[in-house]
C-alpha cells in the first residue's frame, strides 16, 4: 500500500479551464496560474466509503427507480471496468457515483427543458464501490444523446457522467464516458475540451462482445485512472512504510 | 529502454448542469433511489469539537453566482487528525471529515455544519494553520477546482503553505470572514480582482 505524495497532475492530459467553444468556461475559468504545492496530509488522505451504504439496486439504473414489476425503457446495457493508478494498479474500495440522461435524451431535472418527455421508470442514478481488484459494474439503458444550448446546433454524444473517488481527495475526478462508434464524439465542445486524441480515445468505451450477456445486454468497458502516489518509504517523514 | 507508469490520469470533463442526479439526488428531487445523499450530514451529538458553519456563494466573472455548483470539503477532527489514512492514528470515530452541499438553485448559497478542524502537520514537520480543502465543481468549469479555506480567527502568519504563495496579496481571498459565533463565510471568485487562489496539488 503506498500512502505517499500523488504524482504531480500532468495538466497537458486535462482540459484547460478557458476553452471558448464551449461557451460557460468563458466566465467560470479562473484566469491566474494555479499555484502549485506539494501534497500535503490533507491531499493524501481522503474520505473513504464501505459497501455497506450500498443498497441492493445502487448499481442497476434499469430497477432503482422503476415501479415494482416495471423496468426502464431502453437499450439494456452492462458497463463495467477497472479502476486503476498510474502506476497500474487496481484501486479498491473506490466510491463511483453514475448519472446519465434517458434513452431519450432527457434529464430528470428542474432545470431541464428537453422536449424528448421523462421515462416514469428511470431516475438516472446509480454508485458502486470497487472491488479487491478495482473492478467494477452496473447495469443501465443506453442513454440518448440530446441538444444543448451553446452554438446553434450542438448535440452532445450519449454519455454516462462518473464521478470517482480515489484514496486521497487529490485524486477526485468528474469525467464522462462515451460509446464506442458515435460520430457526435468528434463534434461535441465539451468533448473537444480535451487537448489530444489520444485523451479523447481514453474515455470513449469499446463494445465488450465477451461480457455482452446474450438475449438480455450488451457490455461496454470502460476503465478509468487516477493519479499514481509514491511509496513514502525513503521519504523523510514521522512515519510510513 | 523500459517505460515509465504505463498508464496517464483520465482527463476530467466538466460536472455538467445535472451533477445533483448523480451525487446529491435527494436534493435534487430523485427520492427513494438513496437514502439521503452523501456527505450531507457531517456531525452528529458525538462529534467533538466546536461547532462552526461555513457558507459562501461562488461567483463567476460577471459576479453571477453559481446556482449549480457543487462543493465538497475535507478535513481534519477537532484534534487535527484526517479519519482515514491518517498514519498519526485514528481520528475522532464519530466524524468523517468529508462533506458535500449543492448551491441553492436559486440564491447560489452553500452551507455545511461541520466542527473547527485541528491543526495538520505540513511534510517537513511544521504545523500547518487549521484548515478546510475544497474541491469545487460546476457546469462549465473543466476540471475540478482545489482550494483551502484558512480560519481570520486563527494565527495564519506561519502557515507553511500559505507562506508559499508569492503573491502574498491574494492570501486573505482563502480566509474566511467570520459572521458570528462560530460562524464564517467563504466566497469563492472565479475571476477578477478577488480571483480565489486555486492550486495545483
Amino acid at each position: 500500500m503506498s500512502d505517499g505524495a500523488f504524482f504531480p497532475r500532468d495538466r497537458s492530459r486535462h482540459p484547460p479551464a478557458y476553452t471558448p467553444d464551449y461557451k460557460t468556461s468563458v466566465v467560470r475559468s479562473p484566469q491566474k496560474a494555479l499555484i502549485s504545492m506539494p501534497t500535503t496530509l490533507s491531499e493524501e488522505t481522503g474520505p473513504v466509503f464501505g459497501h455497506d451504504m450500498l443498497g441492493p439496486l445502487d448499481n442497476d439504473l434499469i430497477q432503482n427507480f422503476a415501479k415494482p414489476g416495471e423496468m426502464a425503457i431502453g437499450q439494456r446495457l452492462i458497463v463495467h471496468g477497472r479502476v486503476l493508478d498510474e502506476t497500474g494498479r487496481g484501486v479498491p474500495g473506490v466510491l463511483l457515483e453514475f448519472w446519465q440522461a434517458n434513452a431519450g435524451g432527457r434529464y430528470r431535472h428542474k432545470k431541464e427543458s428537453y422536449l424528448a418527455p421523462l421515462d416514469d421508470n428511470f431516475g438516472g442514478c446509480g454508485r458502486t464501490i470497487t472491488d479487491d481488484q478495482g473492478g467494477y459494474r452496473f447495469r443501465t439503458i443506453k442513454p440518448g444523446a440530446y441538444p444543448w444550448p451553446n452554438r446553434v446546433n450542438d448535440w452532445r454524444p450519449a454519455h454516462i457522467h462518473f464521478s470517482i473517488f480515489g484514496s486521497g481527495f487529490a485524486q477526485r475526478l468528474i469525467t464522462q464516458m462515451y460509446f464506442e462508434g458515435d460520430p457526435l464524439i468528434w463534434r461535441c465542445p465539451i468533448v473537444g475540451t480535451i487537448p489530444d486524441r489520444d485523451g479523447i480515445e481514453s474515455l470513449i468505451a469499446p463494445l465488450d462482445t465477451n461480457n455482452t450477456i446474450p438475449m438480455d445486454a450488451r457490455a461496454y468497458k470502460f476503465d478509468i485512472v487516477l493519479r499514481g502516489r509514491r511509496s513514502t518509504m525513503f521519504e523523510n517523514r514521522m512515519e510510513g512504510n | 529502454m523500459q517505460r515509465l507508469d504505463p498508464l496517464k490520469e483520465s482527463p476530467s470533463q466538466t460536472a455538467g448542469p445535472y451533477v445533483h442526479i448523480g451525487c446529491v439526488p435527494n436534493f435534487s428531487g430523485i427520492t427513494g433511489v438513496y437514502p439521503a445523499d452523501p456527505g450531507a450530514q457531517m456531525v452528529t451529538k458525538a462529534t467533538q469539537g466546536e461547532r462552526i458553519s461555513v457558507e459562501g456563494v461562488v461567483f463567476d466573472g460577471t459576479g453571477t453566482p453559481l446556482k449549480d455548483a457543487l462543493i465538497e470539503i475535507w478535513q481534519a477532527d477537532a484534534a487535527g487528525i484526517y479519519a482515514l489514512r491518517d498514519p498519526r492514528g485514528p481520528g475522532d470515530p464519530a466524524f468523517a471529515g468529508w462533506g458535500r452541499k449543492a448551491a441553492d438553485f436559486e440564491t447560489g448559497l452553500w452551507r455545511f455544519d461541520t466542527i473547527k478542524p485541528g491543526a495538520v502537520p505540513f511534510p517537513d514537520g511544521r504545523m500547518m494553520a487549521p484548515h478546510i480543502s475544497f474541491w469545487i465543481v460546476a457546469r462549465g468549469i473543466n476540471i475540478g477546482l482545489q482550494t483551502r479555506m484558512y480560519f481570520p480567527d486563527e494565527d495564519n502568519s506561519a502557515d507553511p503553505w500559505l507562506t508559499r504563495i508569492e503573491h502574498q496579496n491574494r492570501v486573505p481571498t482563502l480566509i474566511a470572514e467570520k459572521t458570528g459565533d462560530g460562524a464564517y463565510r467563504f466566497d469563492i471568485h472565479l475571476q477578477g480582482p478577488q480571483e480565489t487562489v486555486f492550486f495545483d496539488v
